[in-house]
């Protein structure tokens, strides 16, 4: 892992990486979302509606999966003091705060014609907005810090303390009473029938290399900041 | 009540948010880029 750490190393496999993660994603999510609309049965409980889960059900765990990640950049930035791990949580928090926001308004638009209301402050919806406001917290906490971005600390605090709101997230059909349906997925079953599971599986993996591409682009965006930085400073000095 | 709108304004939302999160992430990552490589070119002279 330390080896990564190093930006020219980084880079190396970076740049190479980027298009194949862009590409592969968008052919995934349009492999998965074109018979999820037009082939899979419609559920035989909530009807046509459930194929919003496709979109769903990816931002979902992109949401709570770009926190994850912001977790372990911050404990590795805390740890070992690597700069790249900063610039990647900064990555992160971005797109991990458009597909929180993509699957609350996604879920709204999936509750109305299910449940007959578009929002309700039950455990799984609060929390997942929560997420949104951490995200938010994060993004201007990296932006306001007197310390580089790639190096603030109190950024890196923040990302370790908000994931405390996971397991809430996780957990939050199973402790309350919620219209939110219990988890239909665990590592080992599922409860959705195989017909309807696989294209919100290849959904999934598509999202996430599309998300992987961003991340990698924000970064490379970054590094790019940061080494003109350095530059013009030496230049200046010369 | 007909689910259609709803699932077509759910779509709509979820892929021209992310593609229009990739795009812009794409064409910040370009402009730096290339401002980063004028630099070095410049600090190369």
């Amino acid at each position: 892992m330390h080896a990564f750490a190093n930006p020219a190393r980084f880079l190396g496999i970076a740049r190479p990486l980027t298009p194949w993660l862009g590409w592969g994603g968008a052919a995934l999510i349009v492999g998965a979302l074109v018979p999820g609309l037009t082939v899979t049965p419609p559920d035989a409980v909530q009807g046509e509606s459930a194929r919003i889960m496709y979109v769903h059900v990816p931002a979902a765990w992109l949401g709570m999966a770009g926190w994850g990640g912001i977790l372990v950049a911050s404990l590795v930035q805390l740890i070992w003091r690597h700069p790249l791990a900063g610039v990647a949580a900064r990555a992160i928090a971005v797109p991990g705060a458009a597909f929180t926001a993509i699957c609350l308004v996604t879920g709204s638009l999936w509750g109305r014609p299910t449940w007959g209301t578009w929002w309700e402050w039950d455990g799984r919806m609060t929390s997942m907005l929560v997420l949104l406001f951490l995200y938010f917290g994060y993004i201007a906490l990296a932006a306001a810090s007197d310390e580089r971005a790639s190096t603030s600390r109190v950024a890196a605090i923040f990302g370790v303390l908000g994931a405390i709101n996971l397991p809430i997230i996780h957990y939050s059909v199973t402790w309350w009473n919620s219209l939110h349906q219990p988890q239909s997925i665990g590592l080992t079953s599922s409860s959705i029938d195989a017909a309807l599971l696989w294209p919100l599986l290849v959904a999934t993996a598509g999202f996430s290399l599309l998300f992987g591409a961003i991340v990698l682009m924000r970064m490379r965006a970054m590094i790019a900041d940061i080494r003109v930085e350095a530059r013009l400073r030496r230049m200046a000095e010369a | 009540m007909d689910p259609v709108p709803f699932i077509v304004a759910a779509y709509a939302v979820a892929l021209l948010g992310s593609a229009g999160l990739a795009l812009q992430s794409f064409s910040v990552m370009r402009i730096k880029e290339r401002r980063a490589e004028s630099v070095r070119t410049r600090e190369d002279i």
